[in-house]
């Protein structure tokens, strides 16, 4: 059972590459940030946003819909739209597409409108 | 055409070529169809070959009998619109620029392709230069039949 | 309250450009910036920008961000740069508040000058919410900054510029874009870039758009449909395309917010993408010393932004007292080279825009 995890962890990281050579730019090696995500270790780069180290491991769905409860992922990704909303560090309604990664990070995800703390 | 599919008619392009006699010196063809607000081809080319003029937005001219077929506009050109052309007994030879990976090395033979992004027939890399100036834009010579003069646009890997 | 002299709100073209002149005049300068880089739309552009030499054309986008950053540079003890910090509000008398990791601040400056871009349009069909569907910024930002890539199989939506650049851009991080589409029966961007992407064997459809999304908790397909020329979908038409990533570019529009708040007086322009504010010939707005430029005063490019900051640099340093050397060679310059820039025949809607601009009704904002 839990090779099997592994295996579908093993292919969400596949799926979603991190760009490695580029025509153009350079993305030199980072130093690896550590977080958490709904409470399993995960792990970043440094200069990453929490949402694109979310998508660099696989993981599109950030937040969900109020009323149908839809999945959201990221769609403009400069703190404009709110589909990237999640609880960071226990704070509800970050927008995550525009925080950057710190070691440490508890990320989750949020049903419903979330809390005001 | 252009307009709806993003290529050019073959009279479209033809009208970008001088007669196929000055080409036995290498010269710049320039394809920009369009009146847009861009001139860095005639403020790149050293000898004055390319005349846009103060409004920026009349379409290239070029002066074939002074150009030298240097190369400066090539990768000048944010349009990547301008190669450089000479033909050589039944060869054509083209400078293009490229930008993706991996690049081509010299001597290996790799696919042409047309302007519709159609793999037409094998042409050989006779060089790839790529000058800090360039700034990432590779300008990559290679050698395809003739026939293939009006056809030609750029490369593509055969191992993808 | 802190008091500043002169106030930017972000740091795109626009604002940096302003920025440049004031400092170079002697002026104080705060500049606010939401995002933790600097250099706006410019940070996350690749190609090679087109447009006039003297605006850094064939230089690519983020190395312009970079010399017109090194242009203020020098002014140190004249600037003040708030990163990540967002104005969140504006009130009477060129007051702002500004949310910066949790706490917010009020800054008070005798002039403010709005350079806040612009923001994407959205566009409507089934499903258009489901992950893995994004506008074209978002996309950019994830491959060009984060150096992630959004999936491996793409279908952009919308031939503009942004749409043509940014598929391009998607080709060299190596993800496959299977098709543009465009609605419209011609594509809308500069054909060079449109020739730039087909030649890579990318199809630009026109007259087609997306019916609808398909997947359960992300994307995997979409299903398109040509329409004819009334724009009215033609039956049995759909194709569905298997895909990862919907990269949605159906324009842009100014982000009007601050300044609708400010109370300044607003115009809704389709030509220059929405709700504009309504200036005086000195780019002022309705409302004395508050000033605006550069894409939230319509969607425009780069080159000029720059020009219409510089020329807003100008103004302000002016007002303030500040006397900068060449002040009216310099004004005069800038003039000539925003008329040059769009005296083309792609500078058409921009023309009328400005037209409609000085007449035009009254915008219901919100
Ligand atoms: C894909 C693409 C390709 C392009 N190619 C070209 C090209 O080749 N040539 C060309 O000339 N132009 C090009 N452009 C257009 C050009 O990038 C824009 O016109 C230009 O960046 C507009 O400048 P600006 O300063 O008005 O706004 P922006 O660059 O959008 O900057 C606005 C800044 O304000 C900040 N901001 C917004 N609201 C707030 C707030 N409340 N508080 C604090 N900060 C805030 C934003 O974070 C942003 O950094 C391109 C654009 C795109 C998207
Ligand atoms: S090839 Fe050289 S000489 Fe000819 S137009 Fe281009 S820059 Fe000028
Ligand atoms: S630089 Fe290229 S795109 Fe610009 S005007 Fe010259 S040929 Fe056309
Ligand atoms: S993705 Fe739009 S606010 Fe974060």
């Amino acid at each position: 059972m839990k090779a099997f995890y592994v295996m579908i962890l093993a292919l969400k990281v596949v799926n979603h590459v991190r760009i490695h050579k580029h025509p153009i730019l350079d993305f030199p090696e980072k130093k690896v940030i550590h977080f958490t995500f709904n409470g399993q270790p995960q792990i970043g780069h440094e200069g990453d946003t929490i949402a694109s180290a979310l998508h660099a491991l696989g993981f599109k769905e950030l937040s969900k819909s109020i009323h149908h409860k839809r999945a959201r992922g990221f769609y403009c990704a400069i703190g404009n739209c709110g589909s990237c909303h999640m609880r960071v560090n226990h704070v509800s309604n970050i927008k995550t597409c525009i925080t950057p990664l710190e070691e440490g990070m508890i990320v989750e995800l949020e049903e419903g409108l979330g809390r005001i703390t | 055409m252009l307009k709806r599919l993003g290529y050019p008619s073959l009279e479209q392009v033809k009208s970008c070529f001088p007669q196929q006699d000055v080409l036995l010196k290498p010269k710049a063809i320039i394809e920009c169809y369009e009146a847009i607000p861009c001139n860095p081809c005639e403020t790149s080319c050293p000898v004055h070959a390319i005349t846009i003029g103060q409004d920026i937005n009349h379409r290239p001219q070029l002066d074939v009998d002074r150009c030298t077929g240097c190369g400066m506009c090539i990768h000048s050109c944010p349009g990547l619109a301008i190669c450089v052309v000479s033909l050589k007994q039944d060869q054509a030879i083209f400078k293009i620029p490229y930008e993706f990976l991996p690049l081509p090395h010299v001597s290996d033979v790799w696919h042409g392709v047309n302007r519709a992004g159609e793999v037409i027939a094998p042409v050989k890399i006779l060089e790839v230069r790529s000058t800090p100036i360039q700034d990432h834009t590779h300008i990559v010579t290679v050698a395809i039949d003739q026939q293939y003069l009006y056809d030609f646009i750029t490369i593509r890997s055969p191992h993808e | 309250m802190n008091q500043r002299e002169v106030i930017i709100i972000g740091s795109g073209p626009a604002g940096l450009s302003a920025a440049g002149i004031l400092l170079r005049a002697g002026a104080h300068v705060a500049m606010f910036e939401r995002s933790p880089l600097i250099g706006g739309q410019l940070i996350k552009q690749t190609h090679k920008f087109f447009g006039s030499q003297k605006q850094y054309a064939k230089t690519r986008g983020y190395d312009i961000a970079k010399k017109l950053y090194r242009d203020i540079e020098a002014y140190q003890d004249h600037f003040e740069l708030h990163l990540e910090a967002t104005v969140v509000a504006i009130y009477p008398d060129r007051v702002i508040s500004v949310y910066r990791q949790g706490v917010y601040q009020k800054y008070q400056a005798q002039a403010i000058i709005i350079a806040t871009g612009a923001s994407e349009r959205l566009l409507s069909f089934p499903n258009n919410d489901l992950p893995g569907i994004y506008g074209a910024g978002a996309v950019q930002t994830l491959m060009n900054l984060y150096g992630v890539l959004p999936g491996k199989n793409a279908v952009m939506v919308g031939s503009g510029n942004i749409g043509l650049i940014v598929s391009y851009q998607m080709m060299q991080a190596g993800v496959n874009v299977k098709a543009v589409l465009e609605a419209a029966p011609n594509i809308g961007g500069y054909k060079v870039h449109a020739s730039k992407l087909r030649r890579l064997g990318v199809p630009i459809m026109t007259q087609t758009t997306v019916k609808r999304a398909i997947g359960m908790t992300a994307i995997e397909a979409i299903e398109t449909i040509r329409l004819d020329e009334k724009w009215q979908p033609i039956e049995d038409t759909e194709t569905t395309i298997p895909i990862d990533t919907l990269c949605i570019s159906v324009g842009l529009t100014p982000m009007h917010q601050l300044l609708s708040m400010a109370g300044a007086e607003m115009r809704y322009i389709s030509e220059l993408g929405g709700c504009v504010p309504h200036m005086s010939s000195a780019h002022e707005t309705s409302i004395r010393n508050i000033f605006a430029c550069g894409d939230v005063t319509g969607i425009e490019e780069a080159s000029s932004a720059i020009v219409e900051g510089q020329f807003i640099g100008l103004i302000v340093s002016e007002r303030l007292g500040y006397a900068l050397e060449g002040y009216h060679l310099l004004k005069h310059e800038c003039t000539t080279e925003l008329g040059i820039l769009r005296c083309g025949p792609f500078g058409e809607k921009i023309r009328l825009g400005q037209q409609k601009l000085k007449g035009g009704s009254s915008c219901s904002n919100d």
